[in-house]
C-alpha cells in the first residue's frame, strides 16, 4: 500500500504544472470563454508535442503508453489551470473507446492522429432526456455492414463545435450501437449552447449521419461502460485540481486581506472554513485515485464500479463545498468578473454535473449496498 | 499508487489474522470494540469482579506477549516487536477487523513510548517490563477543570521539598484511573515561568497517600473517567521524566504522535454493514421504521465518508512509511473520524424510528441491543476529547495551512 506518486508521475505532474502555468494562463482561460472555437490551436499542438493527447495511446500507435492513473495525475493539473479546449473529449471520448473496442484498422487510422494532435474527437452520448444510463440512449442507429447511420438528437455534447469526429451512441434493433462519425457531413447539425462554465457544449442533430461501426451491432453499452467509468473518474481528477487551486487562492487571500486591523485568516470563522476545504480537497483526491487505481489495475468489477460511483458522488459534492467556501472567504470581490475565483466556481458546476452529480452516484452506491 | 498489499505485507497480514483467529479468547470474539484508550475493555476486565473476565484479560495478554505483540510499536530492545510502520498498521487493521481489544492500555500506547524517548535508564528498567507483563496499568492526568483545550494553563502544583515534590491540585477526565496502578501527570513546577515552560512530567503510584480518585458518571450512565484529587502528595523527585520544567514537550511527544485512526474506519464500516444486514433481516424488519428506505442516500453518504476516512488513514501510514512526518494530516483524521462517528450513530437511530428510544440491551424491543442509541450518546465526547474538533481545525489552519494565529 502506498498513496504516493511514482517518480514518473511526479515528473509528469511537475512538468505539466510548469507548462500550463506558462501556456494556459488566466488570460487564455478568459479569452477562450469569449472565443467561438473555445480552444487555442497553438496550445493544442504544443500539448501534442508534450505527448499528452497520446498519453494513453500505445507506443505502436504513436502514443506514450502510460496508464489511466498517470492520465489522472495530468488531469489534476488541467483542473488546476482550467485548461480550455477539447482535451478530455478527445482522449476520453475518442482515444479510450477506440483503444478498447476499435478494430485494428480503426486503431491504425485514428490513434496516431489523435496522439499527434491532428484530430479532435468527442463523445455524443446524452440526449434531451439528459440521462446517463442505457435507457437514455434513443437516437436511432441503422447498421449496414461496417457502416452505421444515425438519426436523432444529442444534447450537451462537449466540443462538438470543433470536433472532427464524434463517437456517437445510438440504438439499433439489437441494442446500443456505436459509430465513429465525421462531423463534416450534411447530416450533422451543431448548435452551440451558452453554458455556466462558458465551455462549448452543443445540441447535435443527426439526420442520416453516417460513419464507421465501432464495436458490434448491439454491443455498444457493454463496451461503453468501462469508457464511461474512466471519463467519470477523469472528471473527478479535473475537479480535484480545480478545488485544490480554489483552496490555495482562498488561503492566500485570507492571509493578505486585512479587516479589523488583522488578516481575516487569523479569525477562527475563516480558519475553520479553510480546514474544511483542505479536508474536502484531500478526501476527494484519494477517493478519486482509489477509483483510478481500480480501473488502471483492473480490480474486480464490483469493487471497481463501487469505487467509481463513490468517487463521483464524493468529488461532486465535496468540491462544491470547497468552491462555495472560496467565494465566501473572498467576500464581495469574489463575485466580480475580474477576480479569478469565479472562474473556478462556474467550472466546478459543469464537472459536478458531468456523468451524474452526487445524488445520481449516491443512488448507485445505495443500490450496490443493497438498500 | 497502490491500495493492495505487497507480498511481504500480505504474508504478515496472514500471520496476524491467523494468530487472532486461533488465540483470541471466546469472550472477545463477539465483543464490540473496546473504546481504545478511553474506557479500555482490557483495562477494566483485569480489575473486574468477574473471575472469567480477569482470566480472559490475562490469557489474551499472555498470548500477545508470546509474539511480542503487547507493544508492537516499541523497539525490540525494550520488549516491543519493533514492527515497521507498515507492519504496525497491518497489525492494527487486523486487530480492529476482529474487534480484538488491545492490551496494556495507556501504559503501552502513551507512557511507554514517552519513557523510551525521555526516561532515564532506571525509569525504563523499573516501568517498561511491568507495562509489558500487564502487571501495572497506567492512567493519564493532563486535563484540569480550568485547563481543557487550553491545557498549558494547568495549575496542579508540585513544590520541591528535599528529595520529593509535594503535589496539590486536581485533575479531571483521568480515563480509567479507577482501574489504574500508576499515573503519569503534567504538573506545574515553576509558577513564574511562561505557561509552557513551568510544567513537569511526573509519574506516581496511584495509591500514594493524598490521591483520591472519584469516578464521574457520564450521560450514558458509564464511568469511563474520573476526577483525581491531590492533597499533599509526596512523590520522589526522581519520578520526573525528562527535564524538570520541560514536561510540556515531554507530554506532547505523543499527542503529536500521528495515529492513523484505522481502527475507527474499520469499526464504522462494520457498523454500517451490520446495520444494513439487520435492517434487511426478518427480525430487523420489526424494528426499522416503515419508510427507512427513504434514508438510502443518507446511509450511502455514511459509506462514502468511511471510504474517505480509510484513505486518510492510508495516507498517514503511507507518508510515515516513506519517511515523511505528517503535519496537519493527523488532525484531519481525528476531526473527520469523530464527526463521522456522530453522524453514523445518528443515521442508525433514524433507521429505527421510535425504537431508537430504547436504551436497554435486552428484551423484544431493543434493535441490535440498542447499540446505535447508546452510540448516539456515547459518541458525543469524541469531538471533544484528545483535542476538540475546533482545536483540530485551528491546528489544521495554523500549523497546516500557515494562517496567522488569532
Amino acid at each position: 500500500m502506498d498513496l504516493g506518486l511514482s517518480e514518473t508521475q511526479e515528473l509528469l505532474k511537475n512538468s505539466a504544472r510548469d507548462f500550463l502555468e506558462n501556456e494556459s494562463p488566466e488570460q487564455l482561460v478568459r479569452d477562450m470563454e469569449e472565443d467561438d472555437a473555445g480552444y487555442s490551436p497553438e496550445l493544442w499542438s504544443k500539448m501534442a508535442e508534450q505527448g499528452w493527447q497520446g498519453l494513453l495511446v500505445p507506443e505502436e500507435h504513436g502514443g506514450a503508453g502510460f496508464d489511466f492513473l498517470d492520465l489522472c495525475v495530468l488531469l489534476e493539473e488541467f483542473g488546476r489551470a482550467l485548461v480550455p479546449g477539447p482535451f478530455m473529449s478527445t482522449v476520453l471520448g475518442g482515444a479510450v473507446p477506440i483503444m478498447s473496442i476499435g478494430s485494428d484498422a480503426q486503431k491504425a487510422e485514428f490513434l496516431p492522429r489523435i496522439a499527434s494532435g491532428d484530430v479532435i474527437f468527442t463523445l455524443a452520448l446524452t440526449e434531451p432526456s439528459a440521462r446517463f444510463d442505457e435507457e437514455g440512449v434513443q437516437a436511432e442507429a441503422t447498421v449496414s455492414g461496417d457502416e452505421v447511420t444515425f438519426n436523432g438528437t444529442k444534447l450537451f455534447v462537449p466540443d462538438a463545435n470543433v470536433a472532427d469526429y464524434m463517437v456517437v451512441v445510438g440504438r439499433s434493433g439489437n441494442g446500443v450501437t456505436l459509430g465513429i462519425v465525421a462531423t463534416d457531413q450534411p447530416g450533422v447539425e451543431v448548435t452551440q449552447l451558452q453554458t455556466i462554465a462558458r465551455d462549448k457544449q452543443a445540441e447535435v442533430k443527426l439526420n442520416g449521419a453516417t460513419g464507421q461501426l465501432l464495436g458490434t451491432d448491439g454491443g455498444g453499452w457493454a463496451a461503453l461502460e468501462p469508457v464511461l467509468n474512466r471519463y467519470t473518474v477523469a472528471e473527478c481528477a479535473y475537479l480535484v485540481g480545480l478545488a485544490q487551486m480554489d483552496f490555495e487562492i482562498s488561503v492566500d487571500y485570507a492571509k493578505e486581506r486585512v479587516q479589523f486591523g488583522r488578516p481575516i485568516g487569523s479569525f477562527q470563522a475563516i480558519q475553520h472554513k479553510c480546514a474544511d476545504m483542505v479536508t474536502d480537497v484531500d478526501g476527494s483526491r484519494f477517493i478519486m485515485y482509489k477509483a483510478a487505481w481500480s480501473l488502471a489495475t483492473d480490480q474486480p468489477g464490483d469493487d471497481t464500479q463501487m469505487s467509481v460511483n463513490m468517487a463521483k458522488a464524493w468529488c461532486s459534492e465535496a468540491t462544491r463545498r470547497v468552491v462555495a467556501h472560496g467565494q465566501q472567504i473572498h467576500g464581495g470581490i469574489g463575485f466580480t468578473k475580474d477576480y479569478k475565483i469565479q472562474l473556478y466556481f462556474r467550472r466546478q458546476k459543469r464537472a459536478e454535473l458531468a456523468f451524474g452529480d452526487a445524488d445520481y452516484h449516491r443512488e448507485l452506491v445505495a443500490q450496490q449496498l443493497g438498500i | 499508487m497502490d491500495w493492495s498489499d505487497s507480498p511481504d505485507q500480505a504474508t504478515f497480514r496472514d500471520e496476524v489474522a491467523t494468530f487472532i483467529k486461533t488465540r483470541l479468547p471466546a469472550r472477545y470474539q463477539e465483543g464490540e470494540d473496546g473504546d481504545e484508550g478511553f474506557t479500555g475493555g482490557w483495562q477494566a476486565d483485569r480489575k473486574s469482579d468477574d473471575a472469567t473476565a480477569r482470566d480472559t484479560a490475562v490469557s489474551w495478554a499472555d498470548a500477545l506477549a508470546e509474539k511480542g505483540w503487547v507493544a508492537p510499536h516499541w523497539p525490540k530492545e525494550y520488549g516491543g516487536a519493533g514492527l515497521s510502520v507498515m507492519e504496525q498498521f497491518i497489525y492494527n487493521q487486523e486487530m480492529a477487523k476482529a474487534a480484538a481489544p488491545s492490551v496494556g492500555g495507556m501504559g503501552v500506547s502513551l507512557l511507554g513510548p514517552t519513557m523510551i524517548v525521555h526516561g532515564s535508564d532506571e525509569q525504563k528498567a523499573e516501568h517498561l517490563p511491568r507495562v509489558l507483563s500487564g502487571e501495572v496499568a497506567w492512567a493519564q492526568g493532563y486535563s484540569e477543570p480550568s485547563a481543557g483545550s487550553d491545557l498549558a494553563s494547568l495549575q496542579t502544583r508540585a513544590t520541591r521539598d528535599g528529595d520529593d515534590f509535594v503535589i496539590n491540585g486536581q485533575k479531571i477526565w483521568t480515563s480509567g484511573a479507577q482501574y489504574a496502578d500508576w499515573l503519569f501527570a503534567l504538573v506545574r513546577t515553576e509558577p513564574d515561568a511562561p505557561k509552557h515552560r513551568g510544567i513537569s512530567f511526573i509519574v506516581m503510584d496511584i495509591t500514594t497517600p493524598g490521591i483520591t480518585v472519584r469516578p464521574i458518571v457520564d450521560m450514558g450512565w458509564n464511568e469511563p473517567f474520573n476526577e483525581t484529587f491531590f492533597e499533599d502528595v509526596r512523590v520522589p523527585a526522581a519520578n520526573i521524566v525528562g527535564e524538570e520544567n520541560r514536561g510540556w514537550y515531554v507530554g506532547m511527544t505523543l499527542l503529536d504522535f500521528e495515529r492513523s485512526g484505522i481502527s475507527g474506519a474499520i469499526s464504522y464500516e462494520r457498523n454500517i454493514d451490520r446495520l444494513l444486514d439487520y435492517a434487511k433481516s426478518e427480525e430487523g424488519n420489526k424494528h426499522v421504521r416503515q419508510d427507512w428506505r427513504t434514508l438510502r442516500h443518507e446511509v450511502a453518504e455514511r459509506h462514502l465518508e468511511v471510504g474517505v476516512l480509510f484513505n486518510f488513514a492510508f495516507r498517514i501510514v503511507s507518508m510515515q512509511n516513506s519517511g515523511m512526518v505528517p503535519n496537519y494530516e493527523a488532525s484531519v483524521n481525528k476531526m473527520f473520524g469523530s464527526e463521522i462517528h456522530q453522524r453514523l450513530s445518528r443515521t442508525g437511530t433514524k433507521v429505527f424510528g421510535l425504537y431508537a428510544n430504547v436504551w436497554q440491551e435486552d428484551g423484544p424491543h431493543a434493535p441490535m441491543k440498542s447499540e446505535f442509541t447508546r452510540d448516539y450518546v456515547g459518541s458525543v465526547p469524541h469531538t471533544i476529547f484528545s483535542g476538540s474538533s475546533e482545536i483540530q481545525r485551528n491546528v489544521i489552519a495554523t500549523r497546516g495551512l500557515g494562517l496567522p494565529r488569532g
